[in-house]
């Protein structure tokens, strides 16, 4: 072993942060750099579903708040592409690597928003599962990374919030709203589940990355935490999780759960999910209409620089 | 599109640093690209002051920035290893001496 692989692992034994300009192992660079853009690709195609639907939010209140939820996704996406260039890669080649289909996003935003109660259901389930998800990463070993998700993780409790007050607000209404939440309900309760990753017998990488310390807990512990969360929450809002083995084992002072379709998973992330191909048409679109955009600043910033050099 | 998308590598990387409030120093917060660093300081607005984080901002040219180098950590850091008299844990006063 040569002194920097010693100093790497002593850092990491003392669950120290490993920053930019250190030595690491390259297979460590390489998994945080797929990491964190696939985390970063995730907030990016995650404002589609939403963004759906702000045009025809229900109220003025309700536009604002979803404005600014989408903006905070934009915002967490380019947080995370700049701790990805920490690593010695681009944004732009990372968009690229997106558009193109090489590296993936979280297949939860595969499928469409088909009605407000989604707006509320994705706040309260998915952005639940993400924070299950995300407040462990606070402490991912490599810094720029657990800088982000701090940050990130202090403004997903407004998404939440924001989702589970606006599905209580229905659920007080008609019966064709609370029919919504329901469906709503019923359509992202099992892709929720999935948004942890296949399970712990599956998932050959887990090792390595507890080792490496930039994940915490497997994915079966985190996804129980979830399911653990969440019920009450059901109960409280009066809706169904539309899984019948769903219940309490007082043995294991956990709820047990059904079996995942680990199939229809395997499909999505394959890209054959419900909504794959236009989540990544309309990114591609973005960027292509956008070229023009980004010439023009560069050309007038450097007209600009021009100018001053004459002055 | 390719990979490689010129015009967008173009825009080079500014960093960004905060003043939480009056009275704390500017904090890395961390990075962006834009054209130029007015750009740069509109961007960082938008991106890390969405709730009120901070009361100032500066932006540099990331290509700017002099930095140690991790390598090197270990010399360029030991002229003050050896320097233990700096600190004043290393004075021995008697207990019973006041406001000291």
């Amino acid at each position: 072993m040569t002194a920097l692989e010693a100093h790497f692992d002593e850092t990491l034994a003392r669950d120290r942060r490993i920053e930019p300009r250190d030595w690491m192992p390259d297979a460590y660079r390489a998994t945080m750099i797929r990491q964190i853009a696939q985390h970063a690709h995730s907030e990016i195609i995650g404002m589609q579903p939403e963004g759906n639907w702000i045009t025809r939010a229900p109220s003025l209140r309700r536009k604002a708040i979803l404005l600014a939820k989408v903006q905070d996704e934009a915002g967490h996406g380019m947080y995370l592409y700049a701790a990805a260039e920490t690593l010695g890669t681009d944004r732009a080649e990372l968009t690229g690597k997106l558009v193109s289909g090489r590296q993936k996003y979280s297949s939860i935003f595969n499928y469409p928003t088909l009605n407000y109660a989604d707006v509320g259901v994705i706040g309260w389930l998915v952005d639940g599962a993400a924070i299950c998800n995300q407040v462990p990463l606070c402490r991912s070993s490599y810094g720029p990374y657990a800088r982000a998700m701090v940050r990130i993780c202090k403004e997903e409790s407004f998404h939440q919030r924001q989702g589970y007050e606006l599905l209580l607000t229905m659920m007080r209404g008609t019966a064709a709203q609370r029919d919504m939440v329901q469906d709503a309900t019923n359509r992202f309760w099992w892709p929720s589940l999935m948004m942890f990753g296949p399970p712990d017998d599956q998932s050959p990488n887990t090792a390595q990355s507890m080792a490496w310390g930039i994940k915490r807990h497997t994915n079966d512990d985190l996804r129980q935490r979830f399911v653990d969360m969440t019920v009450p929450q059901a109960e409280k809002l009066g809706v169904t999780l539309p899984d019948p083995a769903l219940r309490w084992n007082e043995a294991r002072g956990h709820y047990d759960f059904g079996a995942v379709d680990w199939d229809e998973f395997m499909t999505v992330v394959k890209g054959n999910g419900p909504c794959n191909t236009q989540r990544v048409a309309r990114r591609r679109a973005a960027h292509e209409d956008g070229a023009w955009v980004r010439e023009a600043a560069l050309a007038h910033a450097a007209r600009r620089a021009r100018a001053k050099q004459v002055a | 599109m390719s990979d490689d998308d010129s015009v967008q590598a173009s825009w080079p990387l500014y960093e960004v640093f905060l003043r939480g409030k009056r009275g704390l120093n500017h904090v890395h917060v961390g990075s962006l690209h834009a054209a130029d660093a007015e750009m740069a300081l509109r961007h960082a607005r938008d991106l890390y002051t969405r709730r009120n984080e901070g009361v100032s901002i500066w932006v540099v040219a990331a290509a700017d920035i002099t930095a140690s180098s991790p390598d090197e950590k270990d010399p360029f850091f030991a002229p003050s290893g050896d320097k233990v008299y700096r600190h004043p844990t290393f004075y021995h006063i008697p207990d019973d001496v006041p406001h000291m």
